[in-house]
């Protein structure tokens, strides 16, 4: 055993592992390994003759900066702290864009989507006057270009690559608008529910710059997706209680504020709560701490529960379910909302911990969400609207990743492979969405005739 | 000598794996195998060797394990997996052609 009898020795050692167990990237179980290797170089060093405190001394020493350690702990296991990490620079000189200017540009941003939503009402088209069509088409044109410009400005990135970027939201704006749509026809109202998630590619790239295929890189921008709509959800809320109360309020002296709230407050104010919102994320990072996982938790055992009892009430009565495309796209939403679940529970775990029960939990939630997506698959027929064949892809697309993810996780239980590899199947997966959304923009219309 | 710290970096992997491919270990054991292999030349801070090993475990190159060590303490040793022998080769491979140019060309500088 390697404790040491000389007591003093035992006390410095107690003071060092405190001092590092004060740094929030190292975990319990690293501090521990850590120890065990000053203990092995301090008993080489004593045997080697040198004194207890000048063992300790040099054995400290050789462990290396504890900065520069942290850092790199951080950098491999990004879930620990990765708002600080996308924030913090590597070193303390290079304090790229100061909080005063980042501010002011966050405003700027904010202001201009605000701005740009009422632009188009400059040439005719408004909002409430029969042209709702159009905003809906092109509402994630309005902001999330901007949303883009703030990352590739916060990040440093050069022009060029800011070029690059503009490329997907010209293409959006082009495939949005030039196309012949009847009106209020399946296709546009597709169109217009695609289009973000396609777009949402392009700020995934602004956001991770060079470090897509880096550790960490897309599951940063997971996690912050995740955040930001938390945000968003609770911004859209004090946004409500505002409009609630400048209703009422001018109301009491008579006066119709429904202009004000419809025309102004609530378009301008849910374009530039996306810029506001994806800049708390970023930066006031520690009101909320990683909401995300904290529901995921809370919520994975009650849809598993409502899963089994739904799958089993079904297998028990054997009613077919009604094929209606609502209940087909709600479906959809459900399998969407499970690998949520799987994808922000991966998010918060921490990749080497051994399975535990929350683990099992989610394969059978992985193993239900693969049951229905069979059973939608196979209660829709094969009729030939748009809207069938979207909902039809998606449900695929859907029920691969959870089929695999499935397997892979009764492979992680079974201690045959590694929690990683399904991170990295989540991750891989990622463009898979955007790319069937940006098919859907592109081709659909045509396809159906504009239907 | 002082070694270029990019060096050092770019090769902790492959050595890290190679030393695991000759039997599981652990990180002190690992930087002391380094530390012989070099000569005492290729120098690693000791605490850097820990987010690598990390990194790998990550990537699913090495598994680990907590277990009892001879002095009673509990200690994490690594072990290469399937796919880490896999990376061994391709980095080997790789070395193996910079290694070769570089040979090539300061041969031609002797002789030359």
């Amino acid at each position: 055993m390697t404790t040491f009898f000389d007591r003093p020795l035992e006390e410095q050692i107690a003071q060092w592992r405190a001092y590092v167990r004060g740094r929030q990237a190292l975990h319990d179980p690293d501090v521990e390994e850590l120890e065990g290797h000053l203990r092995d170089q301090l008993v080489a060093l004593t045997e080697a003759g040198l004194a207890g405190d000048e063992a300790f001394l040099v054995a400290v020493k050789r462990m290396g900066s504890l900065d520069a350690l942290s850092r790199e702990f951080a950098r491999v296991h990004s879930e620990r702290l990765w708002k600080q990490l996308v924030i913090a620079p590597d070193a303390p000189n290079e304090s790229a864009n100061s909080a005063h200017a980042e501010t002011l540009v966050v405003l700027i941003l904010a202001v201009a989507a605000a701005i740009a939503i009422k632009v188009p009402a400059l040439f005719g088209l408004r909002l409430g006057g029969g042209d709702e069509a159009f905003y809906a088409r092109n509402a994630s044109l309005f902001v999330l270009p901007l949303l883009t410009v703030y990352f590739v400005w916060k990040r440093g990135s050069d022009v060029v690559s800011g070029l690059c970027l503009a490329l997907p939201f010209a293409a959006g704006a082009v495939f949005a608008n030039v196309f012949p749509f009847r009106k209020g026809s399946d296709t546009e109202v597709l169109s217009a529910l695609h289009l973000p998630i396609a777009l949402w590619l392009a700020v995934g790239f602004a956001y991770v710059r060079s470090r897509w295929f880096a550790d960490g890189g897309r599951m940063n921008f997971v996690r912050f997706s995740g955040e930001l709509i938390i945000y968003y959800v609770l911004i859209a809320l004090g946004g409500g209680v505002l409009t609630g109360f400048t209703l009422m309020m001018f109301k009491a002296i008579e006066m119709n504020a429904q202009w004000l709230a419809q025309g102004w407050l609530i378009p301008c104010g849910a374009m530039g709560a996306v810029i506001i919102g994806s800049w708390l994320v970023e930066a006031k990072q520690s009101v909320i701490e990683n909401m995300a996982p904290v529901l995921t938790r809370l919520f994975t055992p009650l849809f598993t529960v409502l899963l089994l009892v739904f799958l089993a009430t079904m297998a028990w009565t054997g009613s077919p379910i009604n094929v209606e495309r609502e209940v087909l796209i709600g479906f959809d939403l459900l399998l969407v909302l499970v690998v949520g679940l799987v994808l922000y529970a991966a998010s918060a775990r921490d990749p080497q911990a051994p399975p535990n029960f929350f683990d099992g939990l989610q394969l059978l939630l992985v193993v239900d969400g693969v049951a229905l997506a069979a059973v939608a698959a196979r209660i829709s027929e094969f009729g030939f609207t748009p809207n069938r064949v979207a909902a039809l892809g998606e449900n695929l697309i859907l029920l691969v990743n959870l089929a695999w993810s499935a397997w892979l996780y009764a492979r992680f239980l079974r201690h045959r492979g590694s929690f990683a590899a399904l991170e990295r199947w989540q991750i891989a997966y990622l463009p898979v969405y955007s790319v069937w959304a940006a098919l859907v923009v592109v081709m659909f219309p045509p396809v159906f005739g504009y239907r | 000598m002082d070694m270029n710290k990019d060096l050092v970096a770019a090769s902790a992997t492959p050595l890290v794996l190679a030393i695991l491919a000759e039997g599981d270990s652990y990180g002190y054991a690992i930087i002391k195998r380094v530390a012989e292999l070099s000569g005492g030349h290729l120098h690693w801070t000791d605490g850097m060797l820990y987010p690598v090993l990390h990194r790998l475990e990550r990537q699913g190159l090495v598994a680990a394990k907590w277990s009892a060590s001879e002095n009673g303490r509990r200690r994490k040793y690594y072990r290469i997996t399937r796919e880490g022998r896999a990376q061994l080769a391709a980095q080997r491979q790789q070395w193996q052609v910079v290694d070769g140019t570089l040979r090539g060309i300061w041969m031609k500088a002797c002789t030359a």
